[in-house]
């Protein structure tokens, strides 16, 4: 099992070391450090790295490696979504995780990485568990605490981990009840030279805000359910209530929660809600190329494509660009060669372009290879899939929640090929 | 206004209260002022000085010396203050166990708390505290906590007993507690089963042979039921054991396959792959033609393509175990191409996997769009990618027969671009497209040829000198492009200069008139001017062989080639089987069987998919090719040792179902035949086991085939046949370097023992390869014929890496050596002693059993040379306990020659110190297995006579210390 952890930051330093067993010595993560320096950039170093006694299994998160330790035969996915479920109570716990904060609530932390793992093997590693144990730290209660001198720690048995739904806390109670959840859609997508799909998937995922008193049994109905096909639920969701009924019945945890994932595959047809026209090319024994690009809707249903940046990485030769663009701003990093435009809305009747010159190294042949376009943008109030909920309704319980459905299409992966 | 005020102050004082002041530099004094805090009366004060004692530890500061206060600190109702005062003590216990022995009482008295909460906190820390002396107190409360009524507190017990396991695992044994743990498979609550079953994994692991998860299909009930209602992590230690379960029958297996199928939709991706490889190895069990077969191949689809729209670490480990499942079941991603299409911005670990799997799955139905993808791919930025496409393209091409005109074109265009790196890459895949596909595609020499000048990297000038050998006969300036090569000969690297040997050869056998004096020149200076042993031999075999028959040379050098396939990349059958039983795992990342890198591993069992019982439908299967083991694999590798590992070795006996090799008792029953026949030998004789063997009907055929399959192996020796017998002496002779000290044949059989056959021997390890030498010699009246032989389990894997070679008959009074070289890739089992080796010996009298030991110097692998810092590291990480001395008296060596007489030995030298008239060496040995073993040796430099050696050895498996001793008493002495 996971046998130590080490928090590595941007620099290089072990700023936090925790060991589950015996003590790992630090010199183990010489051998990160070597890959670390072997890896063109900080993403590239490699998950599982072998050394002579140990395997060390590394995320990158917030800037932050988080390199777990095993000796023995220990499935590496086990390790890494347990990486992510501690990146991600950090989060929970102090908002953002990062070196600072995971200074300033180092007892904390080590509390936390204790109570997630006991002998390498998960403990409690639901959020809702864990907040009953050890609550997070408010500024309020750290300066309550100074002058009463309680504590952090809960002092109730966390019942919830026993349960039959370990992952709701007992005891809840809200004056407002309320039930949210987002339908959160990104395309990814590759576009080729001539504009056609290459292929083109959505992942999509519900979120929920839940904040009801007691133990609320919900169910959510969708108008087209055939939609899912490939999909991974909390453990809350009733696996065989869905096969039967392609419906949703779940006791929801409290709080933040992912309801489902889901995947529409490349062998669905998947709209396309941006087009480029882009023409970019470099001349032989020429120091100037040409640089044009174009956005424009293409399937939105009729929405607003919004909050739209390009970006894209020019090739090495290019010393500078020199572009005009007909709405937004835009940067060239010439060390780094990559180019962003903040393109904002695109408003169909005048559409936001991008033209201009680049300058190429003097005497230097023309560049190998044509840069990808990579585009980001959002739409409110569309699923792209298609997908939309029918209703939700709630049981066990006599109030009345208030309830709500929200629904947006993001760019994931978005790359267009030049 | 006044509130908001407030708040900004605060913020401010919150800032201020962070934890992040515990960070401050350490002062002198510091822990003076902290043992202060620690014994104040102040509650609170005390237990801000203990979380400051815990941010020291957390950064790595010694704060060891607080033992005794922060101990002092623990009876106290404040939870926080008990639970910092817990972790403390886990960190520091070790280093004080004297110390910790204070604390027992108090946990103790935790452990029956009425809070649970309390009791399992208690149990929990108990078992972190890695000291022998306290263990002893843990048991009793450990059993009362097994069996309380909190569930709570019995999952943390659960794991105690495997933590306590680690520790001291005879206590564990002999307080029951393993049947204690049993039990809690059973129990009523699915978190606590979840928790018995994953600390029983964790104990098996070190306990091969054990029966600890005894699965029948009552506990397997028990486990679905659970796998519902527990946590994900306990679903993943469910599943994992649940997948070395071997149902009886189809239908049981397909019971479990729709039990858990649900778990593909889980949203953690360990989860998930867990259930992928439950089914995977279940699936195998089902009849091909039922519904439910096709329907589970279909549901296998989604949950795969979803774990590649995760992040990129998990992406990588999907991505490996894709690797395997496509080449199993290819069906079940046929249609998901373009779901491994790459994006610019995944990292280079994912880049390189997903062109791996695209070229797996490359097929006539989607091999245009692969190939457009390629081309894309072969203009980016990052070179190892863009190599790795263009190599890609190359496979594509043999292996879709169809699409090799265009492949060929695609790399034509992608030479244009004159890219460097692309063009060398691009020849030596045509190369290999022109080994394919003989006299198809040789219209592009001329644009090839083109290209000469860039070429820089010597795999890419060896394939374009290959080129113009193969095909001297339509370039008409072959013999220029040649002799311009030949100008820079002595600075070329081995690969080009062999390749260019042969190609001048090539050209003088198809053009012999203009170019005698090219073949000339390229002999000698391979011959004469040479000091690589491997060129010069190549430079004689070629000479003489011109000199004496030209038209044997014509026959061997320009002698049809086996056409290349696609096949050559993919895992060999019985190891992806393995690897397929192992999804999820390291090994599954690695492609490589868990035994091969999981360091000591105590004897890994070796898994294997279960086979069909066969009810009738055997025939239909074989529409799946290679998947069921029962019919013969195509052996992509020649099958070395196997023909004779089916004649003695029952487990690879046909699949009657009743053999699961998975099932631990049978691991403990181990011997198998062999076994048995050992024990006869012991006891008194029988008979039984040896007529079994010879009626084995498999065994004429694996003698029958073995010759044959010999000449291939050497090339292109059949053609010449005795002539060139002698060159490979030759080179034989020159070749092998000086090796390890082999010591003199000992009888292993006497005569009587054997019906006349007298077996002595000894074992070698020559350039990497372990032999064994046997002389046979028959002293009985009747020939002996069809001799062969087997090993028994044995600690380090040794098996024969082929069949023992005596083609004739041995007839009376006569003699024959015979050497067998060896592999360490058989099945392990740790003898007593551990060098000890049980051999079985067949000839058409009768089988005969003996056992012999072999130095352990016969498995140091050549590259044991540590690296200095990992040395030092290695040597601090082993604990001491695992230090053994010796000494080595009567020794008249000095250091620089012990230590290069053990260098002989793959006993390498990596550092000299020396120190108060004391030589001291440090000393690496790698074993087979992957085992370091450390030593320092002491060496007196002032006695002339050198009489003693000192001699300390540290290893993590301190059991073979003794025989590394051995070893180096033996090398040192001879």
């Amino acid at each position: 099992m996971i046998h130590s952890l080490f928090l590595v930051n941007a620099s290089g330093d072990i700023f936090l070391e925790k060991h589950w067993k015996s003590v790992v010595s630090r010199s183990v993560c010489d051998y990160f450090f070597e890959a670390l320096e072997r890896a063109t950039e900080p993403e590239n170093v490699p998950p599982v790295i072998p050394t002579p006694h140990h395997y060390l299994i590394n995320v990158l998160r917030h800037r932050i490696y988080f390199v777990a330790v095993i000796q023995s035969e220990v499935p590496p996915l086990f390790v890494i979504e347990f990486l992510h479920r501690v990146v991600d109570t950090f989060q929970d716990y102090f908002g953002v995780c990062t070196e600072a904060a995971i200074k300033d609530n180092v007892v904390v932390v080590y509390e936390l990485l204790e109570e997630m793992l006991d002998n390498g093997f998960p403990l409690a590693t639901e959020s809702n568990i864990l907040k009953e144990l050890i609550k997070p730290p408010t500024i309020l209660r750290t300066v309550v605490n100074t002058i009463t001198g309680s504590t952090n720690v809960g002092e109730q048995l966390p019942t919830g981990q026993l349960s039959v739904v370990p992952w709701r806390r007992t005891g809840v109670k809200y004056t407002n009840n309320e039930a949210y959840f987002d339908v959160i859609e990104e395309i990814d997508a590759i576009i080729d030279k001539s504009g056609s799909t290459i292929t083109a998937e959505i992942q999509g995922v519900i979120d929920a805000c839940v904040k009801l008193t007691g133990m609320p049994d919900l169910t959510l109905s969708f108008m087209n359910p055939r939609l899912l096909d490939d999909v991974s639920f909390h453990p809350c969701v009733r696996f065989k209530r869905w096969e039967a009924e392609r419906i949703l019945s779940f006791i929801p945890p409290d709080g933040n929660f992912r309801l489902l994932s889901y995947h529409v595959s490349s062998q669905n047809l998947v709209a396309i809600p941006v087009y480029v026209k882009h023409n970019i090319s470099f001349r032989e024994g020429s120091s100037q190329g040409r640089f044009e690009l174009t956005l424009g809707p293409k399937q939105t249903m009729g929405k607003a494509v919004e909050s739209v940046l390009v970006s894209s990485q020019l090739p090495r030769g290019v010393l500078n660009a020199n572009l005009n663009p007909s709405q937004g701003t835009y940067t060239f990093d010439p060390v780094t060669k990559l180019l962003s435009w903040d393109v904002g809305k695109i408003n169909p009747q005048k559409l936001p372009s991008l033209k201009g010159s680049m300058s190429l190294q003097a005497g230097a042949s023309k560049p190998d290879e044509n840069p990808t376009i990579n585009i980001q943008f959002k739409i409110q109030q569309l699923a792209i899939s298609g997908l939309k909920v029918n209703r939700l309704d709630m049981y066990g319980e006599k109030y009345k929640p208030f309830k709500g459905i929200k629904y947006m299409t993001k760019a994931g992966k978005f790359q267009v090929r030049t | 206004m006044e509130w908001a005020s407030q708040l900004c102050e605060n913020r401010g004082l919150g800032s201020k209260m962070t934890d992040s002041k515990y960070f401050t530099t350490t002062k002198k004094g510091e822990i003076f002022e902290l043992k202060a805090e620690l014994n104040s009366d102040k509650k609170e004060k005390k237990k801000e000085a203990v979380k400051k004692v815990i941010a020291s530890m957390t950064v790595g500061k010694d704060v060891s010396a607080l033992f005794p206060d922060v101990v002092n600190c623990m009876q106290t109702d404040n939870l926080e203050l008990k639970k910092l005062v817990y972790l403390y003590l886990m960190n520091y216990a070790k280093s004080q166990p004297d110390m910790a022995i204070m604390a027992v009482n108090t946990f103790v008295k935790d452990c029956e708390d009425p809070n649970p909460l309390i009791r399992a906190l208690a149990v929990r820390t108990m078992g972190c505290i890695r000291v022998d002396k306290i263990t002893e107190y843990l048991c009793e409360p450990l059993r009362k906590c097994l069996k309380d009524e909190d569930p709570y507190v019995r999952k943390t017990a659960a794991v105690c007993v495997a933590k306590l396991h680690d520790i001291n695992a005879q206590l564990v044994e002999d307080q029951g507690f393993l049947d204690t743990l049993k039990d809690l498979i059973s129990d009523s609550n699915p978190m606590v089963v979840a928790n018995a079953v994953a600390a029983l994994s964790e104990i098996a692991e070190s306990h091969p042979n054990s029966n600890l998860l005894d699965l029948n299909p009552q506990t397997i009930n028990k486990l679905l039921t659970a796998l519902n209602e527990c946590t994900e992590w306990g679903q993943i230690f469910i599943l994992d054991c649940l997948a070395n379960y071997m149902p009886r029958d189809d239908r049981e297996s397909q019971s479990i396959c729709e039990r858990v199928t649900p778990r593909l939709s889980h949203a953690n991706s360990a989860v998930v792959l867990s259930a992928v490889k439950v089914l995977m190895k279940f699936m195998e069990m089902l009849p091909k033609d039922l519904d439910y077969y096709g329907t589970l191949l279909k549901k296998l689809a989604p949950p795969l393509v979803t774990l590649l729209s995760a992040e990129p670490e998990l992406q990588y480990v999907a991505l490996r175990n894709i690797n395997l499942i496509v080449q199993k079941r290819p069906e079940i991603l046929k249609h998901e191409m373009k779901v491994f299409f790459v994006k610019y911005n995944d990292p280079i670990y994912v880049k390189l996997e997903k062109l791996d799997i695209m070229i797996r799955l490359a097929s006539q139905a989607n091999i245009a769009q692969v190939l457009a993808e390629l081309k894309e791919y072969a203009t980016e930025v990052d070179v190892d990618f863009v190599r790795k496409a263009v190599r890609a393209i190359g496979r594509c091409a043999i292996k879709v027969e169809q699409s090799a005109e265009r492949c060929v074109s695609t790399l034509l265009d992608l030479i244009q671009t004159k890219v460097n790196y692309v063009v060398q890459e691009a020849i030596v895949v045509i190369k290999d497209i022109f080994r394919k596909y003989p006299n198809k595609y040789e219209s592009v020499i001329a644009t090839l040829c083109e290209n000469l000048d860039s070429l820089d990297e010597p795999e890419a000038r060896a394939a374009m000198i290959w080129i113009v050998g193969e095909y001297a006969e339509r370039i008409d300036n072959a013999d220029e492009l040649l002799e311009s090569f030949l100008e820079g000969f002595h600075d070329e690297s081995t690969q080009v200069q062999l390749q260019l040997l042969t190609a001048i050869v090539k050209l003088f056998l198809k053009k012999p008139t203009e170019t005698q004096e090219l073949v000339q020149q390229v002999l000698s200076l391979a011959t004469q001017d040479s000091d690589n042993p491997d060129l010069r031999d190549r430079g004689y075999i070629y000479w003489r062989l011109l000199s004496t028959d030209p038209v044997a040379a014509k026959e061997v050098v320009l002698a049809e080639k086996p056409l290349i396939s696609e096949e050559t990349d993919l895992i060999e059958p019985t190891l992806l089987e393995e690897l397929i039983c192992h999804i999820g795992t390291l090994a599954s990342v690695y492609h490589k069987p868990p035994s091969a890198f999981v360091e000591g591993s105590r004897g890994v069992q070796h898994k294997r998919i279960p086979a069909r019982a066969g009810s009738g439908e055997s025939a239909e299967s074989s529409d799946v090719g290679q998947s069921g083991p029962s019919e013969a694999p195509p052996a992509v590798i020649p099958s070395q040792g196997d023909l004779l590992g089916d004649l003695l070795n029952l487990d690879l006996a046909p699949p009657t179902a009743t053999v699961p090799s998975v099932q631990p008792s049978m691991q403990m029953g181990a011997m198998d035949l062999l076994g048995g026949g050992l024990d006869s030998l012991m006891g008194d004789e029988s008979d039984t086991l040896g007529g079994d063997i010879g009626g084995s009907p498999s065994m004429g055929a694996g003698l029958g085939v073995a010759p044959a399959a010999m000449p291939t192996a050497l090339g292109i020796a059949p053609a010449v046949g005795g002539g060139l017998g002698d060159l490979f002496d030759l080179g034989g002779g020159v070749g092998m370097p000086t090796g390890s000290y082999v010591a003199p044949k000992t009888v292993w059989l006497p005569a009587m023992k054997a019906k006349g056959l007298e077996i002595s021997g000894t074992f070698a390890r020559r350039g990497g390869i372990i032999q064994m030498d046997l002389t046979l010699t028959n002293k009985a009246m009747s020939v002996m014929t069809d001799f062969a032989i087997q090993f028994n389990r044995n600690s380090f894997g040794l098996a024969p890496a082929g069949p023992l070679q005596v083609l004739t008959p041995l007839s009376p009074n006569q003699t024959i050596d015979v050497s067998l070289p060896l592999s360490t890739s058989g099945p392990v089992m740790k003898m007593e002693p551990l060098n000890n080796l049980q051999v079985a010996v067949k000839n058409n009298i009768d089988v005969f059993y003996f056992s012999c030991q072999y130095p352990l110097s016969l498995i140091f692998v050549e590259d044991g040379k540590m690296e200095r810092q990992v040395f030092l590291a290695t040597w601090k990480d082993i604990p001491n306990d695992n230090e053994a001395q010796f000494q080595i008296k009567d020794i008249h060596l000095n250091s620089d020659a012990a230590s290069n007489k053990l260098q002989g030995s793959n006993i390498f030298t990596i550092a000299k110190r020396t120190v108060e008239g004391q030589d001291m060496l440090y000393q690496s040995v790698k074993l087979t297995n992957g085992i370091w073993v450390l030593a320092e040796m002491r060496i007196q430099t002032g006695n002339p006579n050198y009489t003693e050696m000192e001699l300390s050895i540290k290893c993590r498996a301190p059991e073979v210390c003794q025989f590394v001793f051995l070893c180096y008493e033996l090398v040192l002495k001879n």
